[in-house]
This record gives C-alpha cells, structure tokens and sequence, in this order.
C-alpha cells in the first residue's frame, strides 16, 4: 500500500534547531555560525576578531573539526572558552551536536558564541543550528566563481567576509563578480573586506559584530 | 557527502512511518530534493542502501524527483527555471528583463518525503 508521508527530511535537525534558537534568545547570547571551505582562514579570522572583541563580550567558541584539535589550540590560545567537536568523519555539525556542546558552557555569561563548522562548502548549508548569524568566508585564492557554483551556502547567509585580500593584486580575483554572484541569490547579503593574518578590513567587520551582539541584548 | 546524514534521517521517518501504519517490508520510497540542497542522486542511493542492508528496508526502491530552482525576478517578477542543466552551476539571468541580483527563491529548497510503499 503507498503510504503518504510529506515529512521533511532534516525535521528532526530543525526541531532542536529551534530549541536552541530558544536557548539562545532566553540567554541573549548570539550566535554565529562560520562556514568555508577547507583553509579559507576560518580559524584565523576567529583569531583577529576575538583579538578585538574580547575586549568589549564574553565569548566563547565551538570548534567543529572532522579529527584533530588544532584549530581547538589556537582558539584556546587567544584566552576565549574553546569546545571541541569532533565530527567522526562528518562533513558538516548538525544541532544535536551543538545541543551537546553546550552543557559545557554557561549561556548566561556569553554574550557572543562562534561556531566554527566543518571546512565545507556544500554539507553545512543544510544543517541550521539555530545560530542568528550565518556567515560565509570566502578566500581569494579559492577563485570568484564561488557563489555560482555554491549558491546553497551563500543564500542562507547574511555576511559573506572575503578573506585573504592582500593577495588580491597576484591573482585574478574578480570582487565585483563574486558579490554579484552571490547578491542574486541573496540581495540581502553584507560584504567585508579583510586579511586575517595582515589585519586589514577587520574594523568594519569587528564593528558591525558587535553592533549585532548589542542589538541582541536590546531586543531581548 | 550529507548524504549519509539525509539518508539516516530518511530511514528514521521511514521506520516511524511503518511503525505507525503496521507494515513491514518496504518497496519503495519517494523523495523530492530541491536543487539548492545539492544532493547527489547516487551518493543518497548508496547511503541508503548501505545503512538498510539486513534490516526491513533492504533492496527497497529509493525514487528521487529533483526539483528544479526556481527563481523570482528581482527586477520585473518574472518566474523562471534556472537554466544550465548542472547542478551546481546556477545561471540566474532573468530570461526576460535580463536583470541578474536578488531574486527570490520560489522552488528548489524542499527536502521531503513524499510517500512510502509498504506492506
């Protein structure tokens, strides 16, 4: 006999999702989550913005990793509260995964929480994780056709931080064509500017962060 | 490769289906994946075949409708079909006013079960 179902999918992903949107907003933490590909400069993005922002909010980071702690170390070497998981194999963090972290972490102190995901430019997009901030990095030397060819993962983001910019003048990285990739499937979409490691175009970036974190506090 | 993840979700609302239905053995179950979710088709038949070997849904069919992008025009509101035929590769001119940023995703996110052959 057919059996009509029309359940989606990822229901479950979804729902503890919204449990820890709920958290979240119960806390007034908010949250991030930061997705790449695989050594776009996550981790040194992390790094240069909890450099500035460790001064004004307490902050803490889960690390998603598929086997080591390295990223972990490096985190944890900037002074912010640092959680690992690892994925086992996984190409993406799902929010049970998440739900899990956070009995190691005390919401009502933070004010701000990263979630560095899995290296990655097609998996993560599927798994919400009740973050209120989804942001893309995207490197320079990854190429700008990018957002064309993952347009999943820059339509359900709200910033897009290109990343390694000081190498701009030695490859054919076309800017223009990359944010308009990525604006016609999501013309809401903020743009930054940065090199991570040289410390350029973190203002802007640092700066519209925390506006979000003091929004958060307000609305709450 | 969120196949595998999808595939064991699949299974889990598969199993709560038969349970609530009283059936045993499954024949086949259809799915309908947007574009956007990039799944591919035979790694999603692999993972499912792969995590119900021995169980009650072994060498059951898994039928896959992709659903195409489909996409608002930012400009002039014209409903169009994301025309290159590789999936992930989205060419997103509007075919009628030839305006390229911020249409809206009409189409093409779902990520459902649709129905499940069982007796």
């Amino acid at each position: 006999m057919q059996i009509q179902v029309v359940r989606k999918i990822l229901e479950d992903n979804e729902e503890t999702a919204k449990r820890l949107r709920d958290t979240f907003r119960d806390n007034s933490t908010l949250v991030l989550n930061l997705m790449s590909s695989p050594g776009a400069g996550k981790t040194s993005l992390l790094e240069a913005t909890l450099g500035v922002l460790q001064r004004s909010f307490h902050t803490a980071v889960i690390e998603g990793d598929i086997n080591t702690t390295r990223d972990a170390e490096r985190i944890a070497a900037t002074g912010a509260q640092t959680l690992q998981i690892n994925t086992d194999g996984a190409c993406h963090l799902d929010s049970s995964m998440v739900l899990q972290a956070l009995e190691h972490l005390d919401l009502s102190r933070l004010d701000l929480l990263f979630i560095e995901n899995v290296g990655n430019l097609v998996c993560p997009a599927a798994f919400e994780l009740g973050e209120d901030l989804t942001v893309t990095l995207l490197s320079v030397p990854e190429g700008d056709d990018k957002p064309e060819k993952y347009p999943a993962m820059f339509a359900k983001s709200h910033a897009l931080v290109l990343n390694k910019t000081d190498l701009l003048p030695y490859l054919s990285f076309d800017v223009e064509r990359a944010q308009k990739a990525a604006r016609a499937v999501n013309k809401d979409l903020e743009f930054f500017s940065v090199s991570a490691t040289q410390g350029e175009g973190l203002e802007n970036w640092t700066q519209w962060l925390g506006d979000r974190v003091r929004d958060k506090k307000k609305t709450d | 490769m969120h196949e595998m993840s999808v595939a064991q979700s699949l299974i889990h609302i598969i199993q709560s289906e038969m349970d609530k239905n009283a059936v045993t053995s499954l024949q086949t179950v259809k799915v309908k994946a947007g574009r956007i979710n990039a799944i591919v088709p035979e790694a999603l038949e692999t993972a499912f075949h792969t995590l119900t070997q021995g169980t009650t849904m072994q060498g059951a069919r898994l039928e896959l409708e992709t659903v195409p992008l489909e996409l608002e025009c930012g400009s002039c509101g014209t409903r169009f079909i994301s025309a290159t035929e590789d999936p992930l590769f989205l060419h997103s001119e509007c075919p009628q006013c030839g305006w390229e940023l911020g249409h809206r995703v009409v189409k093409g996110r779902e990520l459902f079960i649709e129905y499940i052959e069982a007796d």
